[in-house]
């Protein structure tokens, strides 16, 4: 039966809607708002500062990109952080002794496989096993966390002080200006833009989040598209976490506490839809800098108490679901 | 007599498109009215109005000599006007009886009364000779039992005018015998029955007047002895039907089968099944729903679990473990659910038509738009894709544009046997002539063609040779002469095989022989 209209074919489509431009119009305001309250809010070393702080939940944000664009959700990305971030320390501290700097090397590498492993894990067990993400990476949660805990006994996995300063920069160094983090971040960003927008291998991720049947008849190995994206999630939570040690110098039981949501939060207010078929990476890069500049915004000024933060971010992820759902 | 309902002008659009246009009704009480037309005629639309689930965009309802509007089902049921859904829309999780009263349930003090429920439902179930207990769960019945507990719930309530939408679908013999017992019945009672279907002899044998409609026009309302089965045929299809298939090609010389299956199970579904097909040939998979004819081949093609014994694809050994090794092997299937399993209807064109096909369009990791854009291009003309905008999204196509592009999506690997599960569905009848013509030429470029279809009509004036499944196993092979609608009906539902059409004597002996009826048939039935 001809329910559906050729009609909306004909329609000239806006090229671009409501849901691609909302988060940077959202962050435009938000930026406006900041400057009329205080004029500080955009000097070069705030606006640095923001964005830098951004980069951790945008580079793991960018892998949940990935993950929920097809059709899946990663709540593990806090605890992977916290117990891949122990690893590398616990692996540059017992290599500091023979190889001195070329330690902190070792253990990049070493967190990039430990991510990409504990997202094998989580992918195979979901893709395998046909369980729910939700409840395996709830399940991965509580281990990751578990294990950190155990790991540190309880207390923190200090790097090693010979290793703190030559590390130091990967935070605090910066390329004419601008932060390492920063550059990081923007790097990442653009890799999984080509990934997602320009390869086989995205146009799949999206076909296995908008169909899952569409995808297996078409002959795509559904099981291999997810579990290569909670993989991707793995690699940028090591990616993190090597930008993230140097801040915090140490991996603690609290590391990476509730980022999930912080994360999750950012690729919605991006624009990409939870229920999959879509991913938009400078969507999500903007709803990370969108949650820091609004924590931001909240510090420089008085009007609203800073531990309401959470209650801010709360009301902006469902308003931009609400403009997502009435932009239909 | 005085009609019960009458409509004058009743029109459906749904946006621009024009669905339903001046259909004039009129349905008399103590009549069984027909109403006749191919998929996408407008059946189920004008059911849709009549009963409120949808509101006429013109044209005016008369029921009982008074104009009605309805503003939704509730409002046509307290009319007394009560629709039987062609789909089971019932709850499987809960019982017969729960089912019979969901939404109006029978409470006492404010608590639901379950012993006057299951009271009133046995015997409503009693009434139309469904067996099933008040008590069992309805996931627990069969699509019959299932389908006769939907017109228990529908008659339950005080009714005048009762709509059946193709109720017969899912019944076999005896029960569509059961199902005729009710209608009488409620025909006896001065009730005014409205029957859709597209199974000619059922509304010949069951039908005073009849309705026929035809891509949303109304052809007519004939009195029902005025019209033989051929005459039904051609006021649907507005032609004759001959001129809607392409002239069959003979089939060739036996060389090496195209596919070869041994011995093909899939567990729940089918049991031990094998069959060949030859180059040249059109072959086609009858029966009904439920037969296993497309669990079958989403078993052979690793879309499910099972196994055959033997798969050979021009000679050569396959195993087939994922549906990306069957279509590397040169096998493509199209699904029958072209929106569930077919198209990514949110998205475009182009990524749709070259989802499957990827790897061999553009080697290497990268994708290549020119390209793309230039085998949409492609597609759209070989197989005359109607779209104004090449960037329209795949959802926003007619039923019939999505099933020619799913086409071109599956052809995109260049496969040596395509296998179609319900080429037509719910398309209109200038697509369909074009998708029969498209079938062919594939067989005459050298590729073996597999049709599942539950048209028989379709099955009998494209294929060369039909295989009829029932209950999961092949109950007979009907060609030639043979292939009838009669035939084909008898095999898949299993009554009397004496009553079968004999084949066509004047062909040489061995062919005959080799053609026509083949003893399974029998030790089946």
């Amino acid at each position: 039966m001809a329910m559906t209209t050729t009609s909306g074919a004909e329609r000239l489509r806006p090229t671009i809607s409501l849901t691609t431009a909302g988060p940077f119009l959202a962050l435009a305001v938000l930026v406006a708002i900041g400057f009329l309250m205080n004029p500080d809010f955009l000097s070069a070393s705030n606006v640095l500062n923001v964005v830098t702080r951004s980069s951790f939940t945008a580079i793991i944000a960018v892998g949940a990109t990935f993950v929920i664009s097809t059709g899946g959700l990663d709540l593990s990305v806090g605890s992977m952080a916290a117990f891949v971030t122990g690893i590398m320390i616990l692996f540059m501290n017992m290599l500091a002794g023979d190889l001195g700097t070329g330690a902190i090397v070792a253990g990049m590498g070493a967190v990039l496989i430990a991510g990409a492993l504990c997202g094998l894990l989580n992918g195979t067990i979901v893709t395998l096993g046909k369980i729910e993400p939700f409840i395996v990476t709830l399940g991965t949660m509580g281990i990751f966390r578990a294990l950190i805990t155990y790991m540190a006994d309880g207390g923190t996995i200090p790097i090693d002080r010979s290793l703190r300063d030559a590390y130091r920069p990967v935070y605090f160094g910066d390329v004419a200006g601008i932060p390492i983090p920063i550059l990081v971040s923007l790097a990442v960003a653009i890799i999984a833009s080509i990934v997602l927008y320009k390869t086989k291998f995205g146009r799949r991720c999206a076909a296995v989040g908008a169909n899952e049947d569409v995808a297996r008849y078409s002959g795509i190995s559904v099981r291999t598209i997810r579990t290569t994206a909670f993989v991707i999630q793995g690699l940028c939570v090591g990616i993190a976490a090597i930008c993230y040690v140097p801040r915090l110098g140490a991996a603690t039981p609290t590391t990476g506490m509730l980022w999930e949501l912080q994360v999750i939060t950012a690729v919605v207010i991006g624009g990409t839809p939870l229920r999959g078929g879509s991913g938009r990476i400078w969507g999500t890069v903007c709803g990370a800098i969108i949650l820091e500049t609004i924590g931001n915004l909240m510090v420089l000024s008085d009007v609203v108490s800073e531990y309401l933060v959470a209650a801010v971010q709360g009301v902006i992820i469902i308003i931009a679901m609400l403009i997502q759902r009435l932009s239909k | 007599m005085t009609a019960l309902l009458k409509t004058q002008g009743l029109s459906m659009a749904f946006g621009p498109v024009q669905v339903l246009c001046d259909i004039d009704l009129d349905v008399r009480p103590g009549e069984v009215h027909a109403i006749i037309g191919e998929n996408g005629a407008g059946k189920s639309t004008l059911m849709r109005l009549l009963s409120g689930h949808i509101r006429p965009t013109a044209g005016t309802l008369e029921f009982d000599g008074r104009p009605a509007t309805f503003a939704g089902p509730a409002d046509a049921e307290a009319a007394g006007i009560v629709l039987v859904h062609q789909e089971i829309l019932l709850a499987e999780a809960l019982s017969v009886a729960e089912n019979l009263f969901l939404g109006r349930e029978i409470t006492r003090q404010g608590l639901v009364d379950d012993g006057a429920m299951n009271r009133i439902a046995a015997a409503k179930l009693k009434e139309i000779g469904c067996h099933a207990s008040p008590k069992a769960l309805v996931k627990q019945l069969s699509l019959a039992d299932r389908q006769l507990v939907q017109i228990a719930r529908a008659l339950l309530v005080p009714h005048r005018l009762v709509i059946f939408d193709e109720p017969t679908a899912v019944l076999t013999g005896d029960e569509v015998t059961t199902l005729f017992g009710i209608i009488r019945q409620l025909q006896q009672q001065g009730i005014a029955i409205a029957y859709i279907s597209h199974r000619l002899s059922e509304v010949e044998e069951l039908a005073d007047r009849i309705t026929v409609l035809r891509d949303g026009q109304m052809i007519g309302t004939y009195e029902a002895s005025s019209l033989t089965q051929a005459d039904m045929a051609r006021l649907m299809v507005g032609r004759d039907l001959s001129t809607l298939y392409p002239p069959r090609i003979e089939t060739a010389a036996a060389g090496v089968p195209i596919l070869e299956v041994e011995h093909a199970t899939v567990p729940g579904f089918v049991a031990d099944v094998s069959f060949s097909l030859q180059p040249g040939e059109i072959l086609g998979f009858a029966g009904m729903i439920g037969a296993g004819r497309t669990e079958l081949f989403e078993g052979l093609l690793g879309l499910r679990p099972g196994r055959a014994e033997a798969l050979r694809l021009n000679g050569k050994a396959l195993r087939l473990h994922h549906p990306s090794e069957a279509i590397a092997a040169g096998i493509a299937y199209l699904t029958e659910d072209r929106k569930g399993k077919g198209l990514l209807l949110r998205q475009r064109l182009a990524p749709n038509l070259t989802l499957t096909a990827l790897s061999w369009l553009v080697p290497g990791w990268f994708l290549d738009g020119k390209r793309e854009k230039a085998a949409l291009k492609t597609a759209i003309e070989a197989f005359d894709i109607r779209v104004r905008n090449p960037d329209a999204l795949a959802g926003q196509l007619s039923g019939g544009n999505q099933q020619k592009l799913l086409l071109a999506k599956v052809l995109m690997s260049d496969p040596a046997l395509v296998i179609i599960d319900e080429p037509t569905r719910g398309i209109d009848i200038g697509n369909k002539s074009q998708i029969y013509g498209f079938i062919q030429q594939l067989v005459r470029q050298g590729k073996g063609c597999i049709v599942i279809s539950s048209e028989m009509q379709e099955l009998i004036g494209l294929c060369s040779r039909i295989l009829v499944m029932r209950g999961g196993r092949i109950s007979g092979e009907l060609c030639g002469e043979a292939m009838t609608e009669a035939n084909v009906a008898m095999l898949a539902t299993g009554v009397a095989a004496e009553a079968i059409d004999e084949p066509a004597t004047q062909r040489p002996r061995q062919t005959a022989q080799r053609h026509g009826m083949q003893g399974r048939a029998m030790q089946a039935g």
